[in-house]
């Protein structure tokens, strides 16, 4: 389906959120690696962002796309790929960056790290370790919103992995039952893990499941970002006016593996190679200049974004860890943290 | 006071809560029925279906919605039938409603009540007749709740929808006829024992509907000339090992008493917490490690019994 031409400021904006999250994406990966004993590579204690770091690069256009769309009150679940997401929502990279670093002035006071990044304050409701688990809470938030009659909706992102799951299959199921504003989004890199998903995905895909639910749904090319943004203008719309909820299938592609240290030698080179001659970045950019922006707001853009990362790096690296006693708090009211 | 069922207390308490809070939801399956043991009766009628909710046969999203009611301001109580049925659930328990509040760093709370079932149920085999309590026990984030009475059904059921947590509210399914007094107003305070009955000669801990056990042995105990103490936990998370440790410094002898299998059960952690910390000799019963089963004859190798209480009782006293 074609969609008409986005104006150039608003496709600018576009643009600097996905280079916002390439930005954050390569420092955190860099800070990463031997972080984590995994794919053949030992710890090093050394390593700023330690454990598993799952990195969306490669797929900022269906982030940016789809939370353009986004109220600051619609709430939002994500997955363990979900940096872009919580960035894009309106998250500060800042406290990101200190979450991943384990810093008590992160997001989640360094209890959470990368899979649980979150900032309720702009109605992320989270990242997630386990595949679909956000869709459920999505659902619920939607219902929880339409039963106190506020006037927002609720979006879920999962990976093409996560349609295999049952949560799926009851979300679409629970959401189109009771007619519940939420936006399901499929955020399609073709990878389940280390395993292509076509060979073990039967059927058509997320689309074609919803649709079997009575969920209307749409399939966009996740790596242009007019198509994710025009898709999800619909899809959006249609929610809020409390048609029931919709599905929007992003096909789009992971540049990295399954975490950062992955090299993803599983892969065949010619199919990585013609993903990032596809570059979502590199097509914007090029759609803009064809549109009349100038080199020099392009490159501002990619300027800003990195400095802005820099900073925050530095200021990750400088702030101090929690204190051990946080280890015991936040637990719960009734029966505390305590040894025993 | 009024004389009520342990499943018309629960409805009861569950409609003054929300009544009081029009945050308070509740959802299941066959809700609008009254739940299958007419702990919901009237409520949808009272309520209507927004609040009292029937879902489809979906349990990691009947508690994974929760979480995200939770999240957005409601207290959903959840119903999950059995709590054989809410394995179908455990990550969602588990991983997202326990853990929530402390993974992304208090930014948000669960305060959800998820109601499971428990026990024996005459002929309903081994899928619909688990005591799974120390299952929960043993993950932080959780408050777990087993009520032995209709008074205690009440007020700990409105004790746990306002508590703020995540809780596992086990009700017993051969409880839910049981009459007594219920005092509306009475407040349940989660982590505090109740003393059945005073002894001198040796102490059973327990809950839930083994607490009836323990009553009756200690009957047969007295006559017998030994006089047991029998204290109901009523809540395993936080649990009062103050009035344990209390009553056990004082009879120097304690049994636990659960329906749960007997191997790694929440008596375990008693026993071994008695061990640490009193001078007191200890013994455990609980099922053997079998599934329930169907025949009669099979189900009563899983269920506790008066005579196997009182000899179970009697060894220790007689252990040197």
């Amino acid at each position: 389906m074609s969609e008409p031409d986005l104006p150039v400021p608003t496709l600018l904006d576009l643009y600097r959120t996905m280079w916002r999250i390439r930005a954050f994406e390569d420092a955190a990966e860099t800070a990463s690696q031997g972080g984590v004993a995994a794919f053949g590579q030992a710890a090093a204690a050394q390593a700023a962002v330690r454990g598993p770091l799952h990195l969306s690069t490669g797929q900022e256009a269906v982030a940016a796309g789809v939370c353009a769309h986004l109220r600051r009150d619609d709430c939002l679940t994500s997955t363990h790929r979900g940096h872009g997401h919580t960035l894009a929502k309106g998250a500060d990279p800042e406290r990101m960056l200190h979450e991943l670093f384990g810093k008590a002035s992160g997001y989640c006071g360094g209890r959470g790290g990368s899979m649980h990044i979150a900032d309720f304050s702009v109605g992320m409701l989270g990242a997630n370790g386990v595949v679909a688990a956000g869709i459920p809470i999505a659902v619920g938030a939607a219902q929880s919103l339409q039963l106190q009659g506020i006037d927002a909706i609720a979006v879920s992102f999962f990976g093409d992995g996560a349609i295999n799951r049952g949560p799926f299959a009851e979300g679409l199921n629970w959401a189109a039952t009771f007619g519940l504003p939420v936006l399901f989004v499929c955020e399609d890199n073709q990878w389940s893990a280390t395993t292509r998903t076509g060979t073990l995905s039967a059927g058509e895909g997320a689309a074609a499941r919803a649709r079997a639910h009575g969920v209307p749904a749409r399939v966009v090319n996740g790596n242009d970002v007019e198509a994710v943004y025009g898709a999800t203008r619909d899809l959006v719309a249609e929610v809020r006016a409390g048609a029931g909820p919709r599905l929007l299938h992003a096909r789009t592609y992971r540049f990295k593996g399954h975490v950062s240290v992955d090299p993803a030698a599983y892969r065949d080179p010619a199919e990585l190679q013609a993903a990032l001659a596809d570059d979502p970045l590199r097509r914007t950019h090029d759609r803009l200049l064809a549109r009349g922006a100038t080199a020099a707001m392009l490159a501002a853009a990619e300027h800003e974004a990195r400095a802005e990362i820099k900073r925050a790096l530095a200021s990750a690296a400088a702030a101090p860890w929690p204190d051990a006693q946080a280890a015991f708090e936040q637990v719960q009211d009734q029966g505390a943290g305590t040894w025993r | 006071m009024a004389l009520m069922s342990y499943a018309a207390a629960a409805a009861d308490a569950l409609a003054l809560a929300m009544d009081a809070d029009a945050r308070v939801v509740a959802l299941g399956e066959d809700l609008g029925r009254g739940g299958i043991f007419g702990q919901y009766r009237g409520l949808q009628a009272r309520f209507g279906p927004r609040r009292v909710i029937d879902t489809p046969i979906s349990e990691a999203t009947i508690v994974g919605a929760a979480v995200g009611m939770a999240l957005t301001g409601l207290k959903p109580v959840v119903e999950m039938r059995v709590m054989d049925f809410a394995l179908c659930a455990m990550d969602e328990i588990v991983n997202q409603a326990a853990k929530n509040r402390f993974m992304f760093g208090g930014q948000g709370r669960v305060p959800a009540v998820i109601r499971m079932p428990i026990g024996i149920w005459s002929a309903s085999a081994a899928q619909h007749s688990q005591s799974l309590e120390s299952w929960f026990v043993h993950v932080p984030g959780l408050v777990v709740i087993a009520p032995g009475t209709p008074q205690d059904n009440h007020a700990l059921l409105r004790a746990a929808i306002d508590c703020g947590d995540p809780v596992a509210y086990l009700e017993h399914k051969e409880l839910w006829s049981m009459e007594g007094e219920v005092d509306a107003r009475a407040a349940g305070e989660i982590g505090r024992a109740r003393t059945v009955r005073a002894g001198r000669d040796l102490t059973l801990v327990s809950w839930s509907q083994a607490v009836q056990h323990c009553t009756a042995a200690a009957d047969a105990l007295a006559a017998q000339g030994i006089d047991a103490e029998v204290i109901d936990l009523r809540t395993l998370w936080p649990w009062d090992r103050e009035a344990v440790l209390a009553s056990a410094a004082r009879t120097g002898h304690v049994l636990v008493v659960h329906e749960a299998v007997q191997v790694a059960g929440f008596g375990a952690e008693i026993a071994a917490t008695l061990a640490e910390h009193s001078g007191a000799r200890v013994a455990r019963l609980g099922a053997p490690r079998v599934p329930v089963g169907y025949a009669p004859v099979l189900e009563a190798q899983a269920r506790l019994s008066v005579p196997r209480i009182v000899e179970r009782a009697r060894a220790l006293l007689e252990r040197r």
